[in-house]
Formats: structure tokens, sequence, C-alpha cells
């Protein structure tokens, strides 16, 4: 079977986020006030073959670990479709 | 026998002449190595240059970890050789785990280039012996993402161990506890934001650079004498 899958990878909690900091910034500056705690990630879109949707998260887990994030820096989260 | 030191050449590095001519000025034997090669030549010191390993796709470092010759250089370091890596090449050696943290972007997203000042402050390392503690280093920096951070845990453990072994005199990036270059817990491998190796000549505005790169040239020279 063929699965989507959609990964969000977040900087973890606590840890500064210096482009959702600058766009903090930049918001006021177009006249949008009171936006507060801006937090920038990355969304990672991927397809792959696999017996089941379990299978398939578990391959897609593993990948976030030794790849797709830093586990120092940043958490993440998978859907499968 | 003068010292042999061997820089990765990563597709996107592109410091490693830089650091060929330095090296050779200060006396040792400079090979380059393709980073698709699996095992390192015979050499004392291992050299990640700077630059944009892989093009920098996904995170600084994530993609050249996996090159073929990661392994090897993963070894070395574990057998006690000496790793140094130069900005990108730091980064590197943190997406691989052979040092703590890792390089987020700079406060204020601005990408770097420029002299900075550095501390030493812990010159009983192979990086740094020919200074002394305290020594002033003016060294350039040239990067985005240099703004190192590691958990609480760790940064205390690594204080008092002196692995923050050079701190910057004036933050330029947010780089916790200022650090600028940090060593891993037995000294063999060492990273820096800043580049020693363009910084060896008076003709390019400092030649501090040269105490960093020739200490490790004298800690491979005592080891020899001390294996006789």
């Amino acid at each position: 079977m063929r699965y989507a899958a959609v990964v969000d990878v977040m900087p973890k909690e606590g840890i500064a986020d210096p482009q959702g900091q600058t766009i903090e910034k930049a918001l006021p500056a177009l006249g949008y006030g009171g936006v507060a705690e801006i937090r920038v990630g990355k969304r990672i879109e991927l397809q792959l073959e696999a017996a089941g949707p379990d299978e398939a998260r578990e391959r897609v887990l593993e990948m976030c670990e030794r790849l797709l994030a830093n586990p120092v820096i940043e958490v993440y989260e998978v859907t499968i479709r | 026998m003068s010292a042999r030191v061997g820089v990765i050449l990563f597709p996107g590095s592109n410091c490693e002449l830089d650091c060929r001519r330095s090296f050779d000025a200060l006396g040792a034997e400079v090979e380059m190595i393709w980073h698709g090669d699996v095992a390192l030549p015979d050499v004392d010191l291992v050299v990640l240059p700077g630059g944009f390993a892989h093009g920098d796709y996904l995170r600084t470092g994530a993609l050249a970890r996996f090159s073929p010759i990661m392994d090897a250089v993963a070894a070395h370091a574990a057998g006690g050789g000496l790793v140094l890596g130069i900005c990108n090449g730091f980064q590197i050696l943190c997406e691989a785990g052979l040092l703590p943290g890792a390089l987020k972007k700079n406060v204020g997203l601005k990408f770097l280039c420029k002299w900075t000042e550095l501390r030493v402050d812990n010159a009983d390392t192979p990086f740094t012996n020919r200074a002394h503690a305290g020594r002033r280093l003016r060294i350039p920096i040239n990067h985005f993402e240099g703004n190192w951070y590691v958990d609480d845990e760790t940064l205390r453990s690594m204080k008092e161990n002196g692995q923050i072994v050079l701190r910057y005199t004036s933050n330029p990036n947010g780089s916790l506890d200022d650090a600028a270059g940090i060593s891993n817990a037995t000294f063999n491998v060492f990273g820096l934001m800043p580049h020693p190796e363009r910084a060896c000549d008076l003709l390019l505005g400092s030649e501090d650079g040269a105490l960093i790169l020739g200490s490790t040239l004298d800690h491979v020279a005592s080891d020899a004498r001390a294996a006789v």
C-alpha cells in the first residue's frame, strides 16, 4: 500500500526561535499589534510504501529521528493518510 | 616528522583550500579527502572545513553527516584521533553527534561576516595549547547558523569540564554562554564557528588563527615524542 505522510517539525518548547522572534518584531510595524508567541517550523510531505498504516508511521518516525528532525532542538509530529 | 592533516572535501565545501594553505604554512603535511571515500588515509588530524556541504539542505550539516567518510571520522574520533570542525564543519560534527548541541539561526536572522574577538577560556586542550587562558584572539566569522544551543544539564557539565574552550567577548549571534568554540568531553574533537584558517597571516588582518591550528601540530608532536 502507498501511504501519504505529513511531518510537522517545530522548535522545542522553551528554546528560543530566532525566526519567530524576528517575525514577531516585524508584525507590529505593519500595524498588527497584540501578536505573541510566534514559532516557525517546517512541514515535510512524503509518500511511502508500507504493509499498513502502523508500519508506515513506524518508518516515518525512524526517518524523523535520524534525518528529518534534529531531536536536540526540534520536536515532530507524524500524520499518516 | 611533521603532522599529517586530512581536510575533507564535501560537495559545497568552500574553505578547504584556505585550510590547506594555512596548515601548509605551519609545516604540516596536508592531504585532501573526498567525502565519498569510506576510509581515511593515515592522518593525525581530520579537518571538516567551512562551506555549505550538500547545499545545507534541510538543516546545516544534516545531510553531510551521512556522507560515506563520516563513519571513518567517527571511528578516528572514538580512537582518540583529533577532529577539527570549522563553521559548517562544526555544524556537521554536532549533527553527527560527535559534539554536543546544535547550531540555530543567528539571533536577528542576519548572515554575519565580520571580525570577532574571542577569549581562550581553556588553554589546556590540543586546539589551544599555544595560547594561555584569557588570551584574546581576533578571528573572523562568516555564518547564518552560529547560534549554539545545548540543554541546561549538558551545558552545566560542559562548563565544569572546561569544554567551552573559546568565548566571544561580544556575542554576535545569540550563542549560549557566549560559546564560540566547544570540545567533546575527551578534548580530541573541537568545533568553532570563527575561521582560524582565515587569520593566519598579517596580510589578512590577523595571525591569531595560527595559534589554534598550530596548537594541533604541537599536540601531535608531543604525542609522537611520548610514544618514542
